[in-house]
């Protein structure tokens, strides 16, 4: 496994932590169980704190607490299931998170522009896929027919501008 | 259990798709593949398939051919035919146009 | 007709060219046939029985005589020189070679033709009403809102892999000509008290296994928030449908599960904030520069009726006949809307040859301002054509079998393709639906028991529609042996009905005697005028039982 961040190799700071590990000071993500069963604890504590969102975990159950984490992994425990392609454009466009947005388990090459193009920006990825197959995927399609959450101008709005 | 019999089992027949082109294959005693069911090695009595399986799906890990699977068959004077209608059409072609598929060759 | 500009064409063309990559990672082993399938799904292309078999997207089944003429090339040049027209209004080629299929593809580019989206648990290609931009019953011509469509729903980043497939129907006329409502949303064009125009919105029909109609979930979603609207949709439905059981995963169930009220509450929710956030509300002017690629051809200031076709109604018995059940109104005076038949008696329903596709080709540019329609039924429409023409027309589709009197008839016969290639079916189709044509192939015996549609699928899958059929018949797999069950009473226009099971199947060698005897049986009990639905609606199934399976 490979973090690709930004489009860059980078390495990856944080402990995945189970939810019945001590926590120590170092940058960790959390499930949504524990981050809901230890929420006062886990405010109060002070180093960067992460949450992991499975398929089924909706990002609505952290609407309020968005500011709490420096870091969000949605993980695809099947690249079929999409249901983490919503939950990214909902924390992006509706709940404003601005922080890493981290895609994790069953991620395709094929999939990262999609990808992107909800907010993700960082993958956990399998060694074929370097910063160059990253560049090359993600860019793939030069136009866009819808509005997301990156900074594409959908063809519509170019077509009008025309 | 490789290689055990099993009386009760009738004979069959291990096939796929070519990844090439979809077309239908069969197995044959060396482990190559055949275009034409006549050609295809038959299993009696289930001896054999285990291993017959695992070298199939090193030619799927070898992007040779798709879905390999076995068939049940039967044998009249030596002609095989398949048991079910599915596979007979696998191995002549579409039963709506005689000039297409395996029949038609 | 719609006309890809600069950015469409780029799009497809990136599209190709991703595809012509992946191939060669698929042939060259570095990706696996778990990870290619996927992806050639995505591009429409699956492995069926003998071969690969390419499906090729007629967007809202609307096309012209170069893509038909690229059709026609691509069968000869890359497949068995004929294709097979689908209830999807697609094309599917059965012969392509895996190795060939990005060259197909970079061919059907040239004419701004795609596979995308054919397949694969995405947004399919949307499908509308064949006689849209001409019939007489229209309300507005739905095709710009089915472009709109088109081009929201390719390549969206949120919904390409969603629990299923998802299928989107428009209509504009007061007859449903699409079966919007066996489709997973279905909209229908229409106008408020102030006279905007806007759709009404229909979720989770589908056929297959667990058939069941659309529910009316919104009255009115002005036209402008049309694809907001459906991106609500779209999103309530990847969030959640079902994931844990193929067999439940299309959206019919989860509507089915959580009940239309609370579907209405979560798409409400949903679409009040798209509308906050999402900026999918459409330009007017790029509505408008859509709606213009639209506007009706030039169509000559006619008498309502044509003089000359009216003599050689009662002069041509065989022209007349034709004419029909062949011939639509059209909403232009002196125009008509002229179906091809691809039923000949005793053949493949919605198979043609490379050589009539040409034919068709030239017959659109010169009487149909160069427009052909695919429509659901496996039949071609030329949608725009004078009457003056028709006889002329008429004679030249004669020549290329292509005018079979039987639209609508018992011989006009939707089949999928059944055990004869399909990797998913458990009986033929096609033979059965010969059996039946020729069994019925007397064209008077056609008109005295009416209109009638018969459609039969080879599983459980329903891509023959036969939920739907009048007569509806199902393949079934009894121990490798063929059987075939019947149903009765299903409908898919503006009344869709899913028909009711009659009782045991029947094996191959009888089930053609079955249906002839179900027909019978409404020819003896019919009042006058009574259609074959209409009887079965007011007797039910009792008779039909008894003459099938007796009293005991």
């Amino acid at each position: 496994m490979a973090l690709i961040k930004n489009g860059a190799f980078a390495d990856d700071t944080w402990i995945d932590a189970n939810d019945n590990e001590a926590l120590t000071d170092q940058a960790t993500v959390v499930s949504l169980h524990r981050w809901q069963s230890e929420t006062d604890v886990l405010k109060s504590r002070n180093a960067p704190l992460g949450l992991r969102l499975d398929a089924g975990e909706s990002p609505e159950a952290i609407a309020d607490d968005i500011d709490q984490f420096d870091l969000i992994k949605l993980n695809f425990p099947a690249f079929k299931d999409g249901r983490a392609y919503s939950y990214a454009r909902m924390l992006r466009q509706r709940y404003g998170y601005t922080r890493e947005l981290r895609a994790t388990g069953n991620v395709l090459r094929s999939q990262l522009q999609f990808m992107h193009r909800v907010g993700f920006d960082a993958f956990e990825v399998d060694e074929r896929i370097t910063p160059e197959v990253y560049a090359e995927e993600v860019s793939r399609l030069h136009e866009v027919y819808q509005p997301s959450v990156d900074d594409e101008h959908p063809v519509f709005e170019k077509r009008v501008k025309k | 259990m490789a290689g055990k019999s099993n009386k009760t089992l009738p004979p069959q027949v291990l096939t796929a798709n070519q990844l090439f082109d979809g077309d239908v294959v069969y197995w044959r005693e060396d482990g190559t593949w055949a275009q034409d069911l006549p050609d295809a090695f038959i299993f009696e009595a289930g001896a054999g398939i285990e291993a017959a399986l695992v070298r199939a799906e090193a030619d799927v890990e070898a992007s040779k051919i798709l879905d390999p699977y076995m068939f049940a068959v039967s044998i009249d004077e030596g002609i095989i035919h398949p048991s079910s209608v599915r596979e007979t059409i696998r191995a002549k072609g579409p039963t709506v146009r005689l000039d297409l598929g395996k029949q038609a060759a | 007709m719609y006309r890809y500009d600069e950015f469409d064409a780029s799009l497809v063309k990136d599209r190709v060219d991703q595809f012509r990559d992946q191939v060669a990672l698929r042939i060259s082993g570095e990706i696996t046939e778990d990870e290619f399938k996927p992806l050639r799904l995505m591009n429409g292309l699956y492995l069926q029985l003998h071969a690969y078999m390419l499906r090729v997207a007629i967007p809202y089944g609307t096309f012209d005589s170069r893509q038909m003429r690229m059709l026609a090339h691509i069968a000869d040049k890359y497949d068995k020189g004929y294709g097979h027209f689908t209830t999807r209004q697609n094309i599917q080629y059965n012969w392509p070679k895996l190795d060939e299929v990005p060259d197909i593809l970079r061919d059907l580019a040239t004419v701004e033709m795609h596979a995308i989206q054919t397949s694969g648990n995405c947004i399919r290609n949307v499908t509308s009403d064949q006689y849209a931009g001409a019939a007489k019953d229209e309300i507005e011509d739905p095709r710009p809102w089915c472009e709109m469509i088109r081009q929201w729903s390719s390549f969206h980043p949120e919904f390409s892999f969603l629990p299923r497939k998802f299928k989107i129907a428009v209509t504009g006329a007061a007859h449903d000509r699409a079966a919007i409502q066996v489709h997973d949303i279905g909209a229908t064009l229409t106008h408020n008290d102030n006279g905007e125009t806007g759709f009404t919105i229909y979720v989770g029909g589908g056929l297959g296994r667990t058939p069941m109609l659309g529910k009316k979930i919104r009255d009115f979603v002005p036209r402008a928030e049309l694809l907001a609207y459906l991106e609500a949709v779209m999103r309530v439905y990847n969030m959640h449908g079902r994931r844990d059981n193929l067999y439940k995963a299309r959206i019919k169930i989860l509507v089915h599960e959580i009940g239309a009220e609370e579907m209405i509450r979560l798409v409400d929710a949903e679409y009040e904030d798209i509308q906050k956030n999402g900026a999918l509300g459409l330009p007017e002017e790029e509505i408008a520069r859509i709606l213009n690629y639209f506007a009706p051809p030039a169509f000559e200031p006619l008498d309502e009726t044509d003089t000359s076709y009216a003599e050689k109604l009662n002069g041509d018995l065989a022209f007349a006949n034709w004419a029909k059940t062949n011939i639509a109104e059209h909403k232009a005076p002196g125009y008509a809307i002229v179906n091809l038949s691809l039923k000949p008696i005793g053949d493949i329903p919605g198979d043609i040859s490379a050589e009539q596709m040409y034919a068709v080709a030239d017959l659109a540019e010169r009487y149909s301002f160069d427009e052909i329609r695919a429509t659901h039924e496996q039949n071609l429409t030329l949608p725009h054509v004078k009457q003056s023409d028709l006889y002329e027309l008429w004679q030249k589709l004669t020549d290329q079998g292509l005018a079979t009197p039987n639209i609508g008839l018992a011989s006009d016969i939707i089949a999928c393709p059944g055990l004869d290639y399909c990797n998913l079916a458990n009986a033929r189709s096609i033979p059965l639906a010969q059996e039946i044509s020729n069994r019925f192939a007397d064209l008077d015996r056609q008109h005295n028991v009416g209109p009638l549609k018969i459609k039969i699928s080879g599983c459980i899958n329903a891509c023959g529609h036969h939920h739907v059929g009048h007569i509806g018949i199902l393949g079934v797999d009894r121990k490798g042996k063929e059987y075939y069950q019947i149903s009765l009473g299903g409908s898919a226009d503006e009344n869709t009905s899913v028909g009711k099971i009659l009782g045991p199947s029947f094996d191959e060698h009888s089930i053609t005697d079955a249906v002839e005897t179900v027909v019978n049986t409404y020819l003896g009990l019919r009042e006058d005028g009574e259609t074959f639905l209409a009887a079965v609606g007011r007797v039910g199934l009792e008779p039909f039982k008894e003459a099938l399976y007796g009293t005991d």
